[in-house]
């Protein structure tokens, strides 16, 4: 397993897989500190429409048009779950789930009904995304690391979720006190003059690119699962934010490597002929740590010592 | 009209008094629908004054501070504070909110609480020192809660948190501090040691304004009082504007003609 074939086929999707879940379960804390964990949630589901109205329009399954069209899809949604909470008087969480159940739905009756039989996008896709398939076949062993010949074949997902992953730990160290104070006591951050409505919404922005970013590699549902499950289970390791990130980070690159192993190897050695999504496995995985840290973690009770 | 109102408490209501007012708010009026919750109301707090906010629960005694901070957006009016707007004096209020407005579930510890209020010295980057820390803890005992240091939050008990809080306005080292209601919920002793900090701040040379809710304590703890309900009913010092008359025209008929006469009667 640790050979060439290990670098080609497994390597570049665990990393990306650990890109991904990193870039989602770290916005992911503030998120689930501020009780907006469903806009991951949302975004993922919304993009779909966006993808798929992207696609009909160029006709191709080209990168730039479909991460623009889940942008605008993105943008989209949270101006009508706004209008929505604001007209409607209700609570964003009721208004994400209107707007994100009736985009998503739109989107898989719109990817039904356009002929994409050509190309690989359906429903499915969208949902598991297609880690597994992201190789590198410029590999020919751990020495194609050092050969820029055969770097210039990674694929392109791996460079565009690094950069992500990137730009999100860039975001929330530059701004880690902000963050941190506007999420606690957000009238006492205004008083000191922070701009906590705009940095609200730069939260949501770079949660929203970084949902984007990785629904084309991986699809919507480990990008839901990594926005809520490390960051939850890491409040209950801990009674300090620094730390809580840290937990959150370590959670989420388990998921995604022991995620992806289990679903590539896990059925064989259980004696079944296929593997199944790895995907699925990670987001499963990242659930299961979840119920282990509420049922054992040492701060899983409010008030507990610190 | 502004000036006239303004000198109701016999002070000279000269330009040069607003001017130099830790805080003067002018036809301040917020709405949060159809009905304003507080209506062109006037203020000017006299300096080295320590003044509590009263009237009638929804009387917009909140709301008036967090608009005069800009937490609130209101309609309209405009307020200064050391005769500038809001957004040039930042470095000069200090600000306690009410309590129960943040979640105290948040992983966080309460010195780090109290070093919140040096985030605008420390910049985005800058790194927390062994001055930051001794400053912190300095505030921390000044309110009692120094063996508290390494405790999360949520494991204070209400006045406790209440005091990490005024712990957090102390490290700001202001000119102007405004409570939120900082009695609302707490023990005995954390009261008498609340008010114990805000009056040395005031002999200090501080302002203190805090919104206030129990009637009763008033005349013990504070000099100045301005009377709300939705408009500014009266403004001035204990003597002069805690009258039965003014408390009947905050609360209307929610207090007894006795109870008003008593409580004004305090003064002595």
């Amino acid at each position: 397993m640790i050979g060439a074939e290990f670098v080609s086929l497994s390597l570049p999707p665990v990393i990306i897989g650990i890109c991904v879940a990193v870039a989602c379960a770290l916005p992911g804390n503030f998120l689930v500190l501020r009780r907006q964990a469903l806009i991951g949630d949302a975004i993922s589901h919304v993009v779909l429409p966006g993808i798929v109205v992207a696609f009909l329009l160029t006709g191709a399954v080209s990168t730039w048009p479909m991460l623009l069209g889940a942008a605008g899809a993105a943008v989209l949604a949270v101006a009508a779950i706004e209008t929505i909470r604001r007209l409607g008087r209700i609570e964003p969480g009721a208004a994400m789930g209107v707007v994100f159940t009736t985009m998503f739905a739109g989107g898989v009756l719109l990817l039904e009904q356009s002929d994409t039989s050509s190309v690989h996008l359906d429903v499915e896709h969208a949902l598991y995304g297609n880690l597994e398939s992201l190789i590198w076949l410029d590999a020919s062993g751990w020495g194609s690391l050092l050969d820029p010949v055969a770097l210039a074949g990674l694929p392109v997902e791996l460079l565009r979720m690094a950069a992500t992953l990137a730009g999100v730990i860039l975001f929330i160290f530059i701004f880690w006190r902000p963050l941190k104070i506007s999420t606690f006591d957000e009238g006492f951050a205004q008083t000191m003059g922070m701009k906590t409505g705009a940095l609200g919404l730069a939260l949501v922005i770079v949660s929203a690119i970084a949902a984007v970013a990785a629904f084309d590699a991986v699809g919507s549902i480990i990008v839901i699962a990594m926005f809520i499950c490390p960051p939850a289970a890491a409040r209950m390791m801990t009674n300090r934010l620094e730390r809580q990130v840290a937990w959150s980070v370590l959670f989420a690159v388990s998921a995604a490597i022991a995620g992806y192993v289990i679903a590539g190897y896990g059925p064989v050695w259980m004696g079944f002929a296929a593997s199944v999504s790895a995907a699925g496995m990670i987001a499963t995985l990242s659930g299961v740590i979840l119920g282990l840290a509420a049922a054992l973690g040492p701060h899983r009770k409010r008030g507990s010592p610190a | 009209m502004s000036l006239h109102l303004a000198t109701r408490n016999g002070t000279p209501a000269t330009s040069d008094v607003q001017r130099k007012s830790p805080l003067a708010i002018r036809g301040l009026t917020v709405s949060y629908g159809q009905k304003p919750a507080v209506f062109s109301v006037d203020m000017t707090v006299v300096r080295g004054s320590m003044t509590a906010i009263i009237g009638p629960n929804g009387a917009g005694k909140s709301t008036l501070l967090k608009a005069a901070l800009g937490i609130l957006k209101p309609l309209a009016g405009m307020t200064t504070v050391f005769g500038d707007p809001v957004s040039g004096a930042r470095d000069r209020i200090a600000y306690v909110p009410q309590r129960a407005s943040v979640d105290w579930d948040f992983p966080t510890r309460v010195i780090d609480v109290v070093l919140m209020g040096l985030y605008p010295k420390l910049g985005l980057l800058g790194r927390v020192r062994k001055t930051h820390r001794e400053q912190a803890m300095a505030c921390l005992e000044r309110v009692g809660m120094q063996d508290f240091a390494s405790r999360q939050i949520g494991q204070l008990s209400g006045g406790q948190q209440q005091r990490v809080f005024l712990a957090r306005a102390l490290v700001q080292d202001a000119d102007l501090y405004l409570l939120d209601e900082p009695f609302a919920g707490v023990d005995a002793a954390t009261e008498k040691a609340i008010i114990i900090v805000l009056k040395s701040l005031r002999d200090a040379g501080k302002t203190v304004v805090a919104v206030h809710h129990d009637l009763s304590t008033v005349t013990e703890y504070f000099d100045h009082v301005f009377m709300i309900n939705t408009r500014r009913i009266a403004e001035g010092t204990v003597e002069d504007a805690f009258t039965s008359e003014n408390l009947q025209h905050t609360y209307g008929g929610r207090l007894g003609v006795a109870q008003t006469e008593q409580l004004s009667g305090t003064l002595g």
